[in-house]
């Protein structure tokens, strides 16, 4: 039988060890600048055909990839290894807790931290930059879309950084991992696809496995969906032009977040369920 | 402490295999804690009493055997229920406070707040209650560990060297307080590598060598049993060894000492014997076997009953 109460026991105790390790204050410092920065375009601007916050939200959708993931892995690589090596996971599955009501209460509460962060940092930027350039419905309409999504990615990256912190049971080993998972995730696969695109201009893979590649991994996926959503009114380079050209609903990338969530954090228990600690 | 044989026990074990691929970790371990006993586990690093304590926890299964905690299987909610456990050497997160470790343990086992209090009163953590477990000294911590594993009124609790690392008086205190909850009716199992700490603090010594339980029974019991001799060392007078030697036997030691072993039955005749030689005595030391030679003759036991 699942307790809720032994979940949130578990979420609050994780959010707490994250504030007092100053984990909420600097990730939320951390986005908040980024944000900052890239919601106030320079000039030159207005010569384009979008407004500033339907303008900083592609712009901040380019960072989150890199930036939501960086914060979610950190959050989450020491989750489990951490309580591994102090011992205390023994302690804690020698409660009448389930293994799973641990994974999830620890999801709950690194993403409490995650959501912190995020909703802050994408919050004040908005309210700043359309303080100063106003606020246009299809801007705030993509600011709140940035926001949601971007707490989607998070929660894909917080569930991979719990797999690995389960399956690497040494702090060090998961931060290695994670940091490597960072890079796979976020650039080398797009240089990969890219890669392929240059060899293969106009054949099929360029035509028929190229988006498919793209939206398979959770940032571009998020990226994706974000950007198609904005119209043509942006300009896009790279990697980014297929969202004008998707041969699918930019909606299935909504779905791709979904699945690798549950794919992930099916993992972590499934991890979690064969450790002797 | 007789009445205890008729109420069912807390803990039976019974013919416990435990198997790590090519290793085997426990040998048809046989063990039981009743209501109110505390037994010590005792065996060098790698005997077995960690891989004990996990299978009774529920995280590993037995190769053979069966375990039984207060009726239940090993890891059921009935027996989380009963059962406390304190592992070796844990590390309650630095940014704590003691409090909000107690409160975290308290949900998790389904506890009320109400008593966390009064615990970390009992193990004399009353006053740092609101400090970081990062300031705490390697005593406090264990203290700390301690009263988590009280929480809830556990029936069985499970020390893993609950006491390495402490300093006697902190090592008394943690025994005493041990004493008043087995007093209340719980049964304790502790682990140790050395006799002489739990000696007079527990009611049953079980000894673990190589995976296999080579002892179980009161210290006084063991002890009897081991049959280990005494050395008495006699030193002569000058120019009078070779005489006590010729008489009493043993061996020469630096020119004026004689040692002899003598086994407890052969006491009386031995020291007839030397009273008879006054004369030519100067001095002499007996020493009996320490806790540590006891401890020493069951675990080597199991190596040489292993190379049969």
């Amino acid at each position: 039988m699942i307790r809720i109460s032994r979940v949130l026991a578990v979420a609050a105790t994780e959010f707490r060890m994250a504030a007092r390790n100053r984990w909420v204050f600097l990730s939320t410092l951390v986005f908040l600048l980024f944000s900052l920065a890239l919601s106030f375009p320079g000039v030159g601007a207005a010569a384009m055909k979008a407004d500033v916050l339907t303008l900083a939200s592609a712009a901040l959708a380019t960072l989150a990839v890199y930036l939501v993931p960086l914060i979610a892995l950190l959050l989450a690589y020491d989750s489990f290894a951490g309580e591994v090596e102090r011992g205390t996971l023994a302690l804690i599955l020698a409660t009448p807790v389930r293994r799973g009501e641990l994974v999830a209460g620890k999801f709950l509460g690194l993403f409490g931290v995650l959501a912190i962060a995020l909703v802050t940092g994408l919050a004040v930027s908005t309210l700043a930059a359309g303080a100063v350039y106003g606020f246009a419905p299809a801007g705030l309409a993509a600011m709140a879309r940035l926001t949601l999504t971007a707490l989607m990615l998070g929660a894909v990256f917080l569930a991979a950084g719990i797999a690995v912190s389960v399956a690497a049971r040494r702090t060090g080993t998961a931060a290695a991992t994670v940091f490597g998972l960072w890079l796979l995730a976020v650039v080398l696969w797009d240089l990969a696809l890219l890669a392929g695109v240059v060899a293969d201009a106009d054949g099929f893979f360029a035509r028929s496995v190229f988006p498919w590649l793209v939206i398979a991994n959770p940032g571009d996926a998020f990226r994706i969906y974000n950007l198609a959503a904005l119209g043509d009114g942006v300009q896009m380079a790279g990697i980014d032009s297929v969202a004008h050209t998707l041969p699918f609903d930019p909606a299935a990338a909504l779905a791709v977040l979904a699945a690798w969530f549950a794919i992930l954090i099916g993992c972590g228990q499934i991890l979690l369920r064969r450790l002797t600690p | 402490m007789t009445t205890l044989s008729s109420v069912p026990p807390l803990l039976s074990i019974e013919g416990l295999t435990i198997d790590f691929s090519a290793l085997r970790a426990l040998d048809r371990v046989s063990l039981t804690v009743s209501p109110g006993e505390r037994v010590a586990l005792l065996g060098h690093n790698g005997a077995g009493k960690s891989t004990l304590f996990k299978t009774v926890l529920g995280f590993l299964s037995p190769a053979e055997g069966s375990v039984s905690v207060d009726g239940a299987a090993p890891g059921s909610d009935a027996a989380r229920r009963s059962v406390s456990y304190l592992p070796e050497q844990v590390a309650f997160p630095k940014a704590l406070t003691g409090r909000e470790v107690m409160d975290y343990f308290s949900r998790l086992k389904g506890a009320g707040r109400a008593d966390i209090a009064r615990l970390l009163d009992l193990v004399g953590l009353g006053e740092a209650a609101s400090r970081a477990v990062g300031s705490y000294s390697k005593g406090m911590r264990q203290r700390l560990g301690l009263a988590q594993a009280l929480i809830g009124k556990p029936r069985l609790l499970l020390l893993d060297e609950p006491t390495s690392g402490l300093d006697p008086v902190s090592r008394l205190e943690f025994y005493d307080i041990i004493a008043r909850i087995a007093g209340e009716g719980a049964g304790v199992l502790l682990s140790s590598h050395a006799l002489t700490e739990v000696e007079a603090r527990t009611d049953r010594v079980a000894i673990l060598s190589k995976g296999r339980l080579v002892a179980d029974g009161t210290l006084a019991r063991l002890a009897s049993q081991a049959q280990l001799s005494m050395s008495v060392r006699i030193e002569a007078r000058a120019g009078r060894a070779d005489a006590v030697q010729a008489h009493l036997g043993g061996r020469r030691v630096n020119g004026k000492s004689v040692i002899i072993e003598c086994d407890p039955s052969g006491k009386i005749a031995l020291f007839g014997r030397i009273g008879g030689l006054s004369e030519d005595i100067a001095d002499i030391d007996v020493s009996m076997p320490t806790l540590d030679d006891i401890y020493t003759h069951y675990s080597s036991l199991a190596r040489t009953e292993g190379a049969s």
